[in-house]
């Protein structure tokens, strides 16, 4: 029993040691004047592997998940006799709640796994430490272009995301069950609000991005330099972010929806 | 400040280390001086690159001083730091390339970082170095396409990339076939002596360190046990150096780790 608490006491004394850590290492990377015109080639490549070569599997994913709420939505509606509203339900689905968290989740394990395991081992061949010596912040080098990358990237592709799955939607709404094409799209434009579904859908991807590219950074630059060590660091991206991705829907759901 | 040129370049001064409650450096004292190459020698897991570390001002000691031109490296602001850092340069074990980039681009890199050269000057400056290393040649490869001793030349080039004043070499011949070790030998002494740098080498291959050391330091047990030139240590009249020197199995540094009684231990397993 005692030893129970000790452990739970332990464990929570190093998450927080560990957000700390967190945070220092994000100030570090941050604070001070960004030279974006000098490292802009940094940045770039950093978007098109963290965002770019993420594009396939959203896309995937987006337009089956779009198909699957219209095939699944469209059994309950039709019992009702509201198959026009077909259109809304897809598209409320997808902007206000599964576009941003499956973005997130999708996103943390091709890009945040990724992210993770490349400054572990850039930290374990001793490449981060030679930077440091040869005056080079590494924070500033490799840290803050992978931050920005992730942060810009991921809303972005939370929005293609959508607009697939919307597609997808109408792919076996209308071309394949029926529903009335200018239904499904006088009904989403009557019932989608700009600021209510669209923007706060943004919003939660732009959060949902930090914290999954602040997890990756911190687990693969915390991590420790074995191969032992960074395998249990990309493990650890994938499970902390979703987990934490996951919370903070509930929350920020909470607050956009709730009252 | 303007430095007397007959002062060590590095100075070490009653250095205390511990890493949690484990005890690295006791009080101890060093001095690198300009223009020579210094080494460092000692068992493995005493700490020596540990050592570099703190002269490099990526760990902090308990307590001492560790005096870099005069500048005590603990004490400086994360700014004078890194403008201490532009002087000093360091290789390490396993050569740290960047392996996203080509070997031309890893010489280039501190270049680009640091200064704002045309290309043109870069190009002329990375050959010179690669040159100098003998890689002038491998300049398009990627670094896992270079053999271990390749590497680390290539290392050494980018080391020497902004014409440091110091740099600091973390077990250079570990590992390394003989040829490869002939090579970086000859080239840490012909470096040391046409770029009139000053270098510190730490190792614990005996041979090699005492063929172009200047000056040696021999540490263990959290000291150093003795120092000298290479002739002076191997008069050396301590037990500890000898056995380290000559590289007998058993001696004041015991071949046991230390445990039970052998046939206690094996009289407990029958029962």
């Amino acid at each position: 029993m005692l030893k129970q608490i000790q452990q739970l006491g332990a464990n929570t004394l190093g998450t927080l040691q560990g957000l700390g850590r967190a945070t220092l290492m994000l100030f570090g990377a941050l604070w001070g004047r960004p030279r974006p015109l000098k490292n802009w080639h940094l940045y770039m490549k950093q978007i098109y592997v963290v965002g770019v070569l993420s594009l396939l599997i959203i896309l995937v994913s987006g337009l089956f998940i779009g198909m699957v709420l219209a095939l699944q939505g469209y059994t309950v509606l039709a019992k009702f006799g509201a198959e026009q509203m077909l259109g809304p339900l897809v598209a409320l689905s997808l902007l206000r709640e599964l576009g941003p968290v499956v973005t997130a989740l999708l996103f943390a394990g091709r890009a945040g796994s990724a992210l993770t395991a490349e400054i572990g081992l850039m930290k374990a061949t001793e490449q981060l430490s030679s930077m440091e010596m040869m005056a080079v912040d590494p924070l500033r080098r490799v840290i803050a272009p992978r931050f920005w990358a992730g942060v810009i990237s991921m809303p972005l592709l939370a929005l293609i995301f959508n607009a697939v799955g919307i597609l997808g939607g109408h792919l076996v709404g209308v071309d394949w069950l029926g529903v009335d094409a200018g239904g499904y799209w006088s009904a989403m434009q009557a019932n989608v609000d700009f600021q209510q579904d669209v923007v706060n859908g943004v919003i939660k991807s732009i959060v949902f991005a930090f914290i999954v590219t602040v997890i990756a950074l911190h687990k693969g630059f915390d991590a420790v330099p074995t191969s032992e060590g960074i395998s249990q660091a990309t493990t650890q991206t994938v499970v902390t972010a979703s987990l934490a991705v996951l919370g903070f829907d509930f929350v920020l759901t909470a607050v956009m929806f709730g009252g | 400040m303007e430095f007397g040129l007959d002062k060590p370049l590095v100075d070490i001064q009653n250095l205390t280390f511990r890493r949690g409650d484990r005890v690295i450096y006791d009080d101890m004292s060093m001095q690198f001086q300009r223009g020579k190459v210094t080494a460092i020698m000692g068992p493995s897991g005493i700490g020596k690159t540990t050592l570099l570390r703190l002269i490099g001002g990526q760990l902090k000691p308990d307590s001492g001083k560790i005096l870099f031109e005069g500048a005590d490296i603990p004490t400086l602001t994360r700014q004078e730091l890194y403008q201490a850092r532009k002087k000093m340069s360091m290789l390490f074990q396993s050569g740290a390339l960047f392996t996203e980039m080509s070997v031309f681009d890893n010489v280039a890199f501190p270049i680009r970082e640091h200064t704002r050269l045309p290309e043109a000057i870069i190009r002329t400056m990375v050959l010179m170095k690669l040159e100098a290393v003998g890689l002038r040649g491998a300049r398009d490869l990627m670094p896992a396409e270079l053999s271990g001793g390749m590497a680390r030349r290539a290392a050494l080039a980018r080391a020497i990339a902004l014409d440091p004043q110091l740099i600091m070499y973390d077990e250079p011949f570990a590992g390394q076939d003989p040829i490869s070790m002939g090579v970086i030998v000859r080239l840490i002494r012909s470096l040391n002596d046409a770029l009139g740098l000053t270098s510190i080498v730490v190792s614990h291959d005996v041979a090699e360190v005492m063929s172009i050391a200047d000056y040696v330091y021999v540490v263990a047990e959290r000291r150093v046990i003795g120092h000298g030139t290479p002739e002076q240590l191997r008069q050396h009249e301590s037990p500890l150096v000898q056995q380290f020197l000559q590289g007998q199995a058993d001696g004041p540094v015991p071949f046991h780790f230390k445990a039970a009684e052998y046939a206690t231990e094996l009289m407990e397993l029958s029962r």
